[in-house]
């Protein structure tokens, strides 16, 4: 169609985030082979540093202090740098400076102390930070690919431990089995509309319900496997199997890790792919899409299975992992009230602050559950919680503010986070969803609450041991949620610019 | 010209015959080899969509190209960890790899 655009078009100024960290994360591969195997705390550190200055880079245009480049666009329309690309760039962020923080010593622990992770960390990231800036389907595939082949091979980064390797082989083969879905649903879209970028689609969709043309049928078959792609990458139900087999064969320094980043992905994608794209979807003539109902109903499903069958779990990490499908539950109905035109900006808001909120507290759980593993994997039944209060005061403390958190107890961020996705929920008027949620919401007290009552009114010998990384990636976490608790406005100030909509 | 819809059969065909593949086949290598499948389904039909939809616009076929060059590297790493995985037990039924059940 046109020529080669030059350099000046790109826009490459608007990218600086993420163009700044993929030359960052190639460079620390080479640099990371000069540095000795004793002293990987080199690598460490200079990953730190690099995604500290990311995140300053990501910061500054969310305060409104500068502003990156000509416009919102780059890459002709392939990367979107607006308010919703700042937030999920500093929510990944800060989730992979806590990441760095919790895995240095458990390497060291592990025997496992190798530069790899924290390349392969950075990798994974700016797969995140693209899927969540992408303003076309091509950038979501490779995106969810970027994201996704680095978080195999950190799965497995145990080996020869047998339960590292097999959830490696078990989320390798399910990741691309979902990721053959979802590219086929975007081949679908692409045959329906025939362009990838979401504004063409926009635009085509509109068209497309106005003449009600038979390639609404095509387009609505590629949006359901897109739904089943990305369902399988958030740990939705019915796509939720290989989670628990991931999270707790893998090494809990990637599950804290991957727990958040995979979902900040997944829950961007959705959010910009439904509820930017084919919000304008309406079969019906209304101003509801009509992937809005199978949204719904995938998160009610999502909420129910996972905090019922997480009430039977005795391991830790199994349970934090059915905790994780219910939360992306949670998220769904931020999602599905993105189909209500009138509401997608407000949904899109409550998504990435429940995200937000949702990154500090679960990293920091599985944090704790690194303090008390030993060195052998074992020790992460829920009697390992036993006695935490007297041995460890303030990891116990901390770790009840977590779990106060995912619970939604009012004063930690878990509570704000989902106050604004159940608002949404109602102003879009999915309220049987939002009363399913709530109602959920008061089983998993159930569980959560059980862990503290171990922590403090059960004795028992505790061998949590905390060294300084891990401690104070853990205070960061617990000040984080209390932070977000207590003063919301930090998240929805952080939020309020945040608006999708293409069109008028 | 052979139409539109033959090419969409044909690559709905193929992506069944690899989702079937992955389903059914025990051997790790044989599901990873089905998953290819499954993505080259999906590049017949972003080809023809391009040939028979937008000739002009060339997104459809350079869409193609990212996705055989990135099941490659999925392809890459699956192999390795099927290797890796083989050195421990000698095996790569995927029935055998089964110490995580809930």
């Amino acid at each position: 169609m046109s020529g080669v655009p030059s350099l000046s078009d790109l826009n490459l100024a608007a990218t600086l985030p993420v163009s700044f960290l993929a030359l960052y994360a190639c460079l620390l591969m080479i640099v990371d082979l000069f540095v000795p195997r004793t002293r990987k705390h080199i690598t460490a550190g200079l990953t730190m540093l690099g995604l500290g200055i990311a995140l300053v880079l990501a910061l500054l245009p969310l305060a409104g202090a500068a502003r990156f480049g000509d416009g919102e666009r780059a890459f002709g329309g392939m990367y979107i740098a607006d308010s919703f690309s700042d937030g999920v760039n500093v929510i990944v962020l800060i989730t992979a400076l806590l990441g760095v923080m919790v895995a240095y010593n458990y390497l060291d622990r592990i025997q496992r102390q190798r530069g790899e992770y924290y390349s392969l960390l950075l990798f994974t990231t700016l797969g995140v930070m693209m899927m969540g800036a992408a303003g076309d389907l091509v950038v979501v595939f490779v995106a969810l690919e970027l994201l996704s082949i680095p978080l195999y091979i950190l799965s497995g980064f145990r080996r020869p431990q047998e339960a590292s390797e097999e959830s490696a082989l078990k989320y390798f083969i399910l990741g691309a089995f979902a990721s053959g879905f979802l590219v086929y649903g975007i081949a679908l879209i692409y045959g329906a509309t025939g362009v990838t970028d979401f504004e063409g689609i926009w635009a085509a969709v509109e068209e497309i319900v106005a003449e009600d043309a038979s390639s609404k049928y095509l387009l609505l078959v590629g949006a359901g496997l897109l739904l089943v792609g990305l369902g399988f990458k958030v740990a939705a139900v019915p796509f939720h199997m290989w989670t628990p087999d991931v999270y707790q064969g893998a090494p809990t320094s990637v599950v804290a890790y991957m727990s958040v980043a995979a979902k900040v992905g997944g829950f961007a994608a959705l959010v910009r792919v439904l509820g930017s794209g084919m919000v304008n979807f309406a079969l019906d003539g209304g101003l509801v899409a009509a992937w809005q109902d199978t949204v719904w109903l995938i998160a009610a499903l999502t909420m129910i299975l996972g905090n019922f069958v997480a009430i039977v779990q005795s391991d830790l990490k199994r349970l934090l992992a059915y905790s994780s499908i219910a939360h992306a539950g949670y998220m769904l109905i931020g999602v599905a009230a993105a189909g209500s035109a009138p509401v997608a900006d407000e949904a899109a808001r409550a998504v990435i602050m429940y995200l937000m909120a949702y990154a500090f507290t679960n990293v920091g759980a599985f944090a704790v559950v690194i303090a008390v593993e030993r060195d052998d994997a074992s020790n992460t039944g829920l009697e390992s919680m036993r006695g935490l209060a007297v041995k460890q005061p303030l990891l116990a403390a901390s770790m009840a503010i977590f779990m106060f958190s995912l619970t939604g107890i009012p004063l930690t961020a878990g509570f704000i986070g989902k106050w604004f996705v159940f608002k949404a929920a109602i102003a879009a008027d999915l309220i049987p969803v939002a009363v399913v949620g709530v109602l959920t919401s008061l089983i998993s007290a159930f569980y959560y609450l059980r862990i503290v009552w171990y922590m403090y009114f059960e004795s028992g010998e505790s061998e949590a041991h905390v060294p300084v990384p891990l401690a104070w990636a853990i205070s960061i976490a617990a000040v984080g949620t209390l932070l977000l608790g207590i003063f919301p406005y930090l998240l929805s100030d952080m939020t309020h610019k945040i608006t999708l909509a293409f069109g008028p | 010209m052979v139409p539109l819809w033959m090419y969409l059969v044909v690559a709905a065909a193929l992506f069944s015959t690899g989702l079937f593949g992955v389903l059914a086949r025990r051997n790790a290598i044989a599901i990873l080899m089905s998953i290819e499948l499954m993505l080259n389904a999906v590049n017949i039909n972003l080809v023809a969509f391009w040939r028979y939809n937008t000739p002009l616009d060339l997104s459809g076929q350079a869409f193609a190209v990212f996705v055989f060059v990135v099941a490659a590297a999925e392809v890459a790493v699956g192999l390795a960890l099927i290797i890796s995985i083989y050195r421990k037990r000698q095996s790569v039924i995927a029935e055998d790899v089964n110490m995580l059940k809930w």
